[in-house]
């Protein structure tokens, strides 16, 4: 038994059932082939980052399940193909870590991040603080030398005074 | 003139040179699996323009840059991330 995790997108034109109903045929598909479904996520609408066939946003399904042999898979990508109501499609064979990621993330073990991740994504352009951190290394470097000036300027009056109270 | 003081060692401020030390959070953190759906999360591994970033500026081990670019390239194909950009952050 190994775990396989299916995310595809489904064209938004169509309506609220057709959408759903295509996602269920697929699973259907699954069940009668005899997978185990562990979880079928509907991540619903969301923009797409370029467009495919046209369209600018999709509809998100992730299925997970489990099946004795990968042979599922091939029947699956093949309707995919076929399929003209689906954009895209991505299949994974899931390791132990995936499996327990998964398993957490439904638990709302991960759930913290997301709750942070869930208003950000909302507004995905301004969210800018999240990212800084891998880019902030070279910034600092910058900055440094200017940061360096302003000691010595500061240091050097003070250092006069002193010498000339030693003179007196 | 040159009398020793104690408190004016230093002209500059002796740590501004200094490398912070870079390290791979995965392993920091005991991160063992990187979801390919979470772009927020990967866009940290990403440049304006949506280049993944080398392992040099990241400080990820070989083991998990691996895995990042991996799981970047699958959100590419599924339109989570984009391929090519100019002002991605």
């Amino acid at each position: 038994m190994s775990n396989y995790e299916i995310t595809f997108i489904v064209d938004p034109v169509l309506s609220g059932d057709e959408i759903k109903g295509t996602a269920q045929t697929y699973v259907d598909l699954l069940q009668n082939e005899g997978c185990v479904i562990v979880h079928v996520d509907e991540m619903g609408l969301r923009q797409l980052a370029y467009p495919i066939n046209k369209r600018s946003s999709g509809i998100y399904y992730c299925v997970e399940f489990q099946s004795e042999t990968g042979g599922v898979i091939d029947q699956m990508e093949l309707a995919f193909r076929r399929d003209e109501r689906i954009m895209r499609y991505l299949t994974l064979k899931l390791d132990k870590y995936g499996v327990k990621y998964n398993d957490d993330k439904r638990k709302g073990l991960i759930g913290k991040k997301k709750k942070q991740a869930q208003p950000a994504s909302v507004t995905p352009r301004t969210e800018k603080p999240k990212p800084a951190p891998v880019e902030s290394a070279p910034p600092v470097q910058k900055a440094a030398p200017v940061a360096a000036a302003a000691p010595v300027a500061a240091a050097a009056p003070v250092a006069p005074v002193v010498a000339k109270e030693e003179e007196e | 003139m040159a009398t020793s003081r104690d408190d004016i060692k230093f002209l500059s401020n002796p740590k501004i040179g200094q490398k912070r030390k870079k390290y791979c959070r995965f392993r920091k953190f005991g991160i063992k699996y990187i979801d390919y759906k979470d772009a927020d999360f990967l866009t940290q591994f990403l440049n304006e323009q949506g280049k993944i970033l080398p392992r040099r500026i990241t400080g990820n081990s070989l083991k998990y840059q691996r895995k990042v670019s991996t799981a970047i390239k699958r959100a590419r194909h599924l339109a989570i991330l984009p391929y090519v950009t100019d002002q991605l952050k």
